[in-house]
């Protein structure tokens, strides 16, 4: 019997479960894919908002604040990228300017610092790549880019080394009331538990439906991606959004932490909650979207496409708190952008409610700080030779586009939730992440898989599940 | 009569070659031109032959698998049985190029050898 | 810091032919630098036959053929390092490398050869849209997994691109048992020998779909089946020609890209069209002592002539070592292609540097039949040469003499075409 489930190893389930592991408690996180950050918190903008586009006064408007503030500190503890570089929304016409104004406006009343609406010569100056016929813009310097990969990956860690048990491959399949709290069915069997958090994503409906006669309906909202190579990596230096306007909502154009170019999301609503798969209507979208703020987009320089499913609530606000026909079970639902940004604050505050509801007591021994894997571009020369002295796996380049050692590789594998996947190696590491996709480095990451797991190649897998990569050995069927 | 078509394989033109046959004889062939697409067309209805290449396993070596080939053409249809042959197969390290690895594959007379060195660990 | 004469990047084909080149031509200070565990490339994953009939008048399978360069860089004492990657090269010729021996150790090279070969282009270049399930490989990641390690990546297989590496997968992955469904190629003819299409497809009943590409992926964790659609003359697919084939992989041959990323770091010129280092005559990039050549350079289709190719750069870089270069005072003369001709190499030639002999090799962009391959010396036409087909598969080349040159002494531009008959 525990005394929480968080049902989902997302970032809001993540970030829930390490700020509970404050507190003296019996927690545990039930994970369906094999690895944290497999769905909504995979595949998104990557992006920290400043906060200006919540309606004033929502919960969104006040978690996406504090999140952002909470962001910087977050990333030094727990050691993740994150760069404040600041984001511009592109007004190209003077008719559009109320709008603009208004962003502005309840940017101030939400709490945002530092907002400014710039005149054309100055974001020119700022970016000289946006378009010419740019009117104005508003410039959020506390915006920023943040690795969702390891932000998430980094509070799950973290929740883990304060006692936080993970359990992967496991679906909730039937959630029942019990005497003492709530009995979760799964694939792997039953999980008894006082208190439940639906952190659950795409599928937060599904279990809130399950116990509660007020219904709440999320869509899934499809945004398709492209991302380019690192040598356009600094067309934009800052985050560009769109200003909304009777023509659409537009695309943002990005740099990443890691030096590529971002360039999505579209938005389509679909019923497949696992509707993960790109369509090339909506890229050929990107493509003609992204052009009309940003000029010169080398789209020939994108490495690859991608879809990730907002969580989007018919509200359109974060749902965040207990249900008052299911004591017991809070939710965490509705996480859409500016989600990614919040998290830190959601986990705050659903600790929070957890706390005041179970009267939890502080540890004397949390651990406030995780150390991330050893990027060794970050070493000075005479570190990294002393480095490789020490370790020889981190003079062997595995990865040869984004130059990833095996020595990385190796910790991605043995730290606490470590890869068990190729793609668990590369939200780690960004091995296979760069310009050839893995073509090359994917055998060797497999053969480093098999070795540290102690199992055989053909049991390595792309993502979990049934995506294994290779299927037989040659002539076995001859 | 018979008539078989073919593809040049000798340029990039891939000229369409048509072979009439009367039994093992070819009357004509037409679609070529060139005179190596003459050639080419007869010898490929009378004998067709090619080299296989394929792998084993190694034990003991620096490498899982030693790349091996047909030490001269074979026919045609005799290439499934020497892949068939090499199933199973597997040689200690060293392997040196030329070691023969199946003698007189799929009873074609022709071995199949090693293409590449494969040192001891 | 230790030196070096020449610093040899890459130590398959190209790296191993200019190395012995550059010992023949009095170099003996030289260090290869591989960045795999053996000498020798791509080769050694390239197990089928066709390679070195120019180079030594027999068909050999890769290893052969890399063998034969091996054992002569071995017999010259020719000093290599495996495993070891270089980080990146400064424009003064500070090599910076790495491996799990010597750590992270910098050389002084007198002269770098850049021979770091080519990469596939993946899925994400060609933007296809759908699910990104386990089983899609580009065909060459799969060519190392059945080849090198004796894994198949699948049962069922569809190939994307008729490139040769990609027919060459169909045939092999046919002899290790899978069946090969259907080869799609975008364009309106296939980017592979003609050679490679009736041994590697035809002779095993594989359809080749021309004008066609893939339109969707299906299967959310490993692959399920592909959706093929025929392609307009601007490659849009055309609706209503869509077409479902079940499948547990997905080979993309769809093209090389020269790796350069660390000339690119060095400051070294590129040619967007190659997407390799621009080159005059000497194959010397637009940084003095550093030199090019094969895959790196520019996409080849055939090995010998990347030998042929980096065994000129070798021969040039020991020529810049010693100091024995061409006299001064030669003229610089453009080559500029045009109509058809995509690009050469060189794209610059100096008449005081050049050799008694220059091939320039070129590609065209279009299969063209019954042409003329013209250079034109200014405005002069000096070579016309009548062929029946050239194509956008097959590497061109045209011949130039340093005496024919002399003969015009205020030629500034040699024009490269194709010329319809």
């Amino acid at each position: 019997m525990y005394d929480v489930i968080i049902i989902g190893g997302g970032v809001a389930g993540a970030a829930s479960a390490r700020e509970l592991s404050r507190y003296k408690v019996n927690a545990c996180v039930l994970e369906k894919e094999e690895d944290v950050c497999c769905g909504t918190s995979k595949a998104n903008s990557a992006i920290v908002h400043a906060g200006y586009d919540a309606q004033t006064g929502s919960l969104m408007a006040k978690l996406n604040v504090r999140g952002n503030e909470m962001m910087e500190q977050l990333s030094k503890d727990l050691d993740f990228p994150f760069k404040r570089t600041g984001s511009l929304v592109i007004c190209l016409n003077e008719e559009d300017m109320p709008g603009l104004q208004a962003l502005y406006d309840r940017g101030v009343a939400n709490g945002v610092k530092d907002l400014q609406i710039l005149n054309r010569e100055q974001v020119l100056e700022m970016e000289p790549n946006i378009v010419d016929n740019v009117y104005a813009a508003l410039y959020a310097p506390t915006a920023g880019i943040v690795c969702p990969f390891n932000l998430n990956i980094a509070l799950a860690e973290n929740a883990y080394e304060n006692g936080v048990d993970f359990k992967f491959n496991t679906e909730v399949q039937n959630i029942r009331k019990t005497e003492e709290g709530w009995a979760l069915e799964t694939n792997q069997g039953v999980y008894e538990t006082k208190y439940v958090v639906n952190a659950a994503g795409v599928y937060a409906d599904k279990f809130h439906n399950m116990v509660s006669e007020k219904k709440i309906h999320i869509t899934p909202r499809r945004g398709d991606y492209c991302l380019l190579d690192k040598t356009a990596g600094n067309h934009v230096s800052r985050t560009i959004f769109a200003l909304p306007t009777k023509y659409g909502k537009g695309v943002l154009v990005t740099p990443t932490v890691h030096g590529n170019l971002l360039v999505g999301p579209t938005a389509i609503d679909i019923d497949d909650k696992e509707g993960t798969s790109t369509t090339r209507e909506g890229l050929d979208e990107l493509i003609t979207k992204a052009g009309q703020n940003v000029k010169n987009l080398p789209m020939r320089q994108v490495i690859t496409s991608f879809a990730g499913l907002r969580a989007h609530e018919d509200g359109h606000e974060f749902l965040i708190g207990e249900l008052e026909d299911a004591k017991g079970f809070v939710d965490c639902a509705g996480i859409e952008s500016p989600g990614l940004t919040s998290c830190p604050a959601i986990g705050e505050m659903v600790a929070d409610i957890l706390k005041e509801k179970m009267g939890l007591e502080e540890k004397e021994n949390f651990i406030a700080t995780r150390k991330g894997i050893l990027d060794p571009d970050t070493l000075t020369k005479e570190e990294r030779a002393e480095l490789i002295q020490k370790e020889p796996a981190y003079g062997n380049i595995i990865c040869r586009c984004e130059m990833i050692t095996e020595g990385e590789i190796i910790d991605a594998i043995r730290r606490p939730l470590g890869a068990k996947s190729l793609d668990g190696v590369k939200r780690r590491t960004r091995a296979g992440m760069g310009r050839c996709q893995s073509g090359f480095c994917s055998p060797r990451t497999m053969e480093i898989l098999a070795r540290e797991w102690g199992v055989s190649m053909s049991d390595i897998t792309k993502t979990g599940g049934e995506s294994r990569l290779v299927v037989g050995t040659n002539k076995d069927t001859l | 009569m018979e008539v078989r078509n073919l593809t040049c394989i000798n340029c990039p033109m891939g000229c369409p070659l048509t072979v009439e046959m009367e039994g093992d004889e070819v009357i004509s062939v037409t679609g070529n031109t060139c005179k190596r697409g003459d050639t080419y067309a007869r010898k490929e209805v009378s004998n067709p032959t090619r080299i296989v290449t394929s792998t084993v396993k190694v034990t003991g070596g620096k490498a899982d698998m030693v790349s091996v080939k047909t030490r001269e053409d074979i026919p045609k249809g005799k290439i499934f049985d020497c892949v068939k042959a090499l199933k199973g197969v597997e040689v200690k390290a060293p392997v040196h190029i030329g070691d023969v690895i199946v003698p007189n594959a799929a009873g074609t007379g022709i071995d199949i050898v090693a293409t590449k060195n494969v040192e001891e660990v | 810091m230790k030196s070096y004469d020449i610093v040899i990047i890459g130590g398959g084909p190209a790296g191993l032919a200019a190395a012995v080149s550059a010992k023949k031509n009095g170099i003996d200070s030289i260090l290869i630098l591989e960045r795999d565990k053996e000498l020798g490339g791509i080769l050694n994953q390239c197990i089928h036959n066709g390679f070195g009939l120019h180079t030594f008048k027999e068909e050999l399978t890769g290893p052969e053929y890399a063998q034969r360069f091996i054992d002569q860089a071995k017999e010259l004492e020719i000093e290599y390092k495996l495993n070891t990657m270089v980080m990146d090269i400064s424009h003064e010729k500070v090599v910076t490398a790495m491996n799990r021996q010597d750590g992270l150790f910098e050389i002084q090279a007198k002269a770098v050869i850049l021979a770091m070969g080519c990469r596939e282009r993946s899925r994400g270049a060609l933007n296809i849209p759908g699910y990104r399930p386990a089983g899609i490989y580009s065909a060459g990641t799969a060519q190392r997994l059945v080849n090198m390690e004796g894994l198949m990546p699948g049962r069922e297989v569809v190939i994307l691109g008729s490139g040769d590496i990609g027919l060459i997968m169909a045939r092999r992955m046919t002899f290790e048992g899978a069946k090969v469904k259907v080869v799609a190629e975008l364009m309106p003819y296939s980017g592979g020998l003609k050679r490679n299409i009736v041994q590697c497809l035809d002779d095993y009943g594989i359809p080749l779909k021309l004008s066609h590409t893939v339109v969707d992926i299906k299967g959310k964790e490993r692959l399920e089946g592909v959706t093929l659609a025929e392609v307009d003359s601007s490659g849009k697919p055309i609706p209503g020609t869509e077409e479902f084939y079940s499948c547990d992989t997905l080979l993309l041959s769809v093209g090389l890209i020269p790796e350069n990323e660390i000339s690119r770091g060095m400051g070294v010129e590129m040619s967007p069209v190659t997407s390799g280092p621009k080159v005059n005559e000497s194959l010397e990039t637009n940084i003095e002592g550093v030199f090019a050549c094969g895959n790196v350079l520019h996409v080849h289709d055939l090995v010998d002539f990347v030998s042929q190719e980096a065994a000129t750069a070798g021969k040039n870089a020991a020529a810049y070592v010693k100091g024995e270069r061409g006299a001064e005072g030669g003229r610089d003369i453009r080559l500029n292609p045009v109509e058809g001709v995509r690009y050469t190499v060189p794209v610059e030639i100096n008449t005081a540097r050049m050799d008694e002999n220059l091939t320039v090799r070129f590609r065209v962009g279009a299969v063209y039949k019954n042409c003329y391959v013209s250079a034109y010396f200014d405005d002069e036409r000096v070579i016309h040469r009548k062929r029946q087909i050239v194509a956008p598969g097959e590497m061109e080349e045209i011949k130039l003499t340093k005496e024919q040159l002399q003969q015009y002494p205020d030629l500034e531009t040699i024009t490269v075409k194709i010329e319809e008959a």
